[in-house]
């Protein structure tokens, strides 16, 4: 579907009720939207034109409320930003959930941190602010809301209980967490059972929410653009460059060629280095001793290559606005390059032995199922939902940073499984550092960075994080300075259709399917 | 299976020469920027670059203060006069006067390690000493699930509001004696994260930190650096650079 096509089919289901509008530049398309419209409008857009949904946006204005519900689709189709108007005092809107089951969550966290209600969704309250911890009507996300107040809205409830669902005679939760097992990052989940077999699993996440979108308020760009990194930095450079390039896009600064194609360069270093890692922990999840420290040794191998390029392991520093804020010698590029495929030998050489350790594979294959189904539904992200056949991939759908010049393919599998999974990982490592490869040969010689004027504006940016598509929309004020930031990452997407993965499994295989999901406790709780 | 022991074995070992020798190998450490002498006019420039006013001046002098640099690099990249940068990995610093561990802790520690907010990186890297290249293991230190058996207490992250709770039950239920070790900028001091409502200004305020191991985050050598600091195997490196004392020894010269 293109864009006539679409403000066509808009216009005349809902005459009167939505109106279109193109943006001058790019393949955006607003859309004003009654309440009631709403629901159906953002249904069929999701269900019927194959949109996928990006995330919902909040905004409180000088004197109303704008919502944004964002979409994108394949090519030519674009972005649709449905956008509903309401005065300040008016905070009860209507649920999308019935229709676009992804936005659970992006309408239980408005709840909880702008205090709004939406009607008609299942179930709203503790989420971000735990019901345990804190009173009702705290509201962090408002205007009016004082920090340093925080602390008089605190409570403790040692008496809080989580909510049990399943209601058979022997029915217990199981806690596990926030702080179990080794070396992990702090969540809680709540497992049901009557015996062996997990029947409903309930994560409770927000144990490390560091309001980074209210900390950034009345921030400036360059503040920003080191929480921007720092807030999940396993894929810091992703984050980054989502945040600069939505920067880029409000001020219409034009990036340098030779800054691009580092970029892609970095960026696939960094995916190349993810995978390995979250290959790892599979490894270790299954306690497959060798290839667990083999896996080890590449993902130290690619922190050091990166390290040795970059003198970051993790990438900081190297993003600025309008560019990179250092140049990369062409032959530092081809030497980590080579390191780089080497590595992928290393990796290959892996993949070879995994696939004929039956011990291995007995506990991935067809353990932690998700159907295509409920990937769709549920707008599951990244290799996750490309195991599942769900396929699209930002890199593809709304290429950025030219990546449309590059030549490389979107490993999918069908099976949904913990193999598919690893399988995706290990085919997702191959093509980066194929695209490293044509990265490298397509170097010129040039400026890499480009001064940027910060002006009024806001604008959404968008990149294919190593979990999945990362979301930033961000408002600058005309002084330049931060009025809203709004990060939605690819694990809070992954995190909300976890659960699905474990429910029929037994207890023994919640780490092992926990591990094949590489999801990141940071990037959601931000 | 034979086929697994026989690649692990030609792999070969892979361990570093640390703490023994040093480690050379590159992108082992991201360095850290060292301060120096340095007229008023090109430090104040300095100054005005850092995010997180790690660098401080006085007569002549920049001083940098590794708590709070978040390697940003600013005060080396994109600027006409920069910092020099040394490529160190021996951050652990003793934060009070510390009281002897004990020899019975010297070879053998279990180490609990709790994510207080972290962002992901510390730790992977915390991660990273337990794979070959580090393999902490051959120094006797071993990561444990449970408080209990733990000797050590290793927190990365700005410590959030929500963990603070966790902490003090986990110290609590941790024997005596025993050391808390703050890993990363955002243990030490909150780094870019120091200004949320939800987060503490630094470990410290909620819990005795014993040794802090600078860096953001910092690499495996120094979070290694910071346990053998702890059970007293190795001598604590300066969080100031220069460290007071060379710089009073620089004015006494003059």
């Amino acid at each position: 579907m293109n864009r006539t096509e679409l403000k066509e089919q808009i216009e005349r289901r809902w005459p009167g009720n939505a109106r279109c509008h193109f943006a001058a530049t790019g393949l955006t398309c607003e859309v004003s939207c009654d309440r009631a419209a709403l629901p159906e409008l953002c249904g069929r857009l999701f269900l019927a034109w194959e949109f996928s949904f990006a995330g919902l946006m909040v905004e409180e204005g000088a004197s109303e409320w704008e919502l944004r519900y964002c979409f994108y689709g394949d090519g030519e189709a674009g972005w649709v930003h449905v956008l509903v108007n309401a005065p300040l005092d008016q905070t009860i809107f209507p649920s999308i959930v019935k229709f676009v089951h992804a936005a659970d969550w992006h309408e239980r966290e408005a709840e909880d941190l702008f205090g709004l209600t939406f009607e008609g969704h299942p179930r709203l309250g503790d989420f971000v602010l735990h019901d345990d911890t804190w009173q009702e009507n705290v509201e962090p996300m408002r205007r009016h809301f004082d920090p340093k107040s925080a602390m008089h809205h605190r409570k403790s409830d040692a008496d809080w209980r989580p909510r049990r669902i399943v209601e058979e005679p022997g029915a217990f939760v199981m806690p596990i967490g926030p702080k179990y097992s080794g070396v992990t990052e702090s969540a809680l989940f709540l497992l049901e059972t009557v015996g062996e077999d997990v029947i409903r699993s309930v994560p409770r996440l927000f144990y490390k929410w560091r309001a980074i979108e209210k900390l950034a308020e009345g921030k400036t760009v360059d503040q920003v653009f080191l929480l921007a990194e720092r807030f999940a930095a396993t894929t810091a450079f992703a984050h980054g460059l989502a945040f600069c390039q939505a920067v880029e896009s409000i001020c219409g600064a034009n990036v340098p060629t030779r800054a691009q194609v580092l970029r892609v360069f970095l960026a696939e270093l960094e995916r190349l280095r993810q995978h390995a890692g979250a290959i790892q922990e599979i490894c270790e999840s299954t306690a497959l001793v060798v290839a667990n420290s083999q896996a080890g040794i590449l993902e130290e191998d690619l922190l050091r290559i990166s390290g040795e390029l970059t003198s970051h392991r993790y990438l900081f520093g190297l993003l600025a606005l309008g560019g990179l804020l250092c140049d990369l010698s062409n032959d530092a590029c081809r030497k980590a390059l080579e390191q780089s495929q080497q590595a992928l030998k290393h990796l290959n050489e892996l993949e070879q032995r995994l696939r004929l350790s039956s011990s291995f594979l007995d506990r991935l294959e067809e353990v932690g199922f998700v159907a295509l189904r409920d990937a769709n539904v549920f707008g599951l992200l990244g290799p996750v939902a490309r195991a599942s056949g769900l396929i699209r991939d930002l890199r593809r759908a709304q290429p950025y940073l030219g990546y449309e010049n590059f030549d490389f393919d979107v490993p999918s599998e069908q099976e949904g499984d913990g193999y598919a999974r690893l399988r995706v990982l290990l085919a997702e490592a191959r093509q980066s550092v194929r695209i490293m490869e044509q990265a490298v040969a397509a170097l010129h010689s040039g400026y890499i960075h480009e001064p940027v004027k910060l002006r009024e504006g806001a604008a959404l940016g968008w990149v294919e994080a190593p979990r999945g598509g990362a979301f930033h929309w961000v408002r600058l004020t005309d002084d330049g300075r931060i009025a809203r930031y709004r990060i939605v990452p690819p694990s809070f997407a992954n995190w909300h259709g976890f659960h699905l993965s474990v429910e029929k499994f037994a207890f023994q295989d919640f780490p092992i399917i926990l591990s094949t999901f590489d999801l990141s406790v940071a990037e959601n709780d931000r | 299976m034979s086929q697994w022991v026989i690649n692990g074995i030609r792999r070969g070992i892979k361990t570093t020469a640390y703490p023994r020798g040093t480690e050379g190998a590159a992108g082992v450490t991201p360095g850290l920027p060292d301060g120096g002498q340095m007229d008023a006019a090109t430090g104040a420039a300095l100054l005005e670059r850092c995010p997180t006013e790690a660098l401080s001046q006085t007569d002549g002098n920049v001083t940098v203060d590794y708590r709070r640099c978040v390697h940003c690099y600013r005060c080396v990249r994109d600027v006409e006069r920069p910092l020099d940068w040394q490529q160190t990995y021996e951050w652990g610093a003793v934060r009070d006067n510390q009281i002897e561990f004990g020899p019975a802790f010297k070879r053998s520690i279990h180490v609990i390690v709790v994510d207080a907010g972290d962002c992901g990186a510390c730790l992977n890297e915390v991660k990273q000493l337990n794979n070959p290249y580090y393999n902490m293991h051959r120094l006797g230190f071993f990561i444990t699930p449970t408080p209990r058996h733990a000797d050590v207490m290793l927190v990365v992250g700005p410590v959030t509001d929500y963990m603070r709770f966790v902490l003090h039950k986990v110290y609590d239920a941790m024997p005596t004696p025993k050391r808390v070790v703050a890993v990363g900028a955002c243990a030490v001091s909150g780094g870019v994260f120091a200004g949320s409502f939800v987060c503490a200004k630094r470990l410290a305020e909620v819990l005795p930190v014993d040794v802090e191991v600078p860096g953001h985050p910092p690499p495996p050598l120094a979070i290694l650096h910071g346990l053998l600091v702890a059970v007293g195997r190795k001598t604590p490196a300066s969080v100031l650079s220069p460290p007071p004392a060379a710089i009073q020894a620089d004015a006494v010269k003059s």
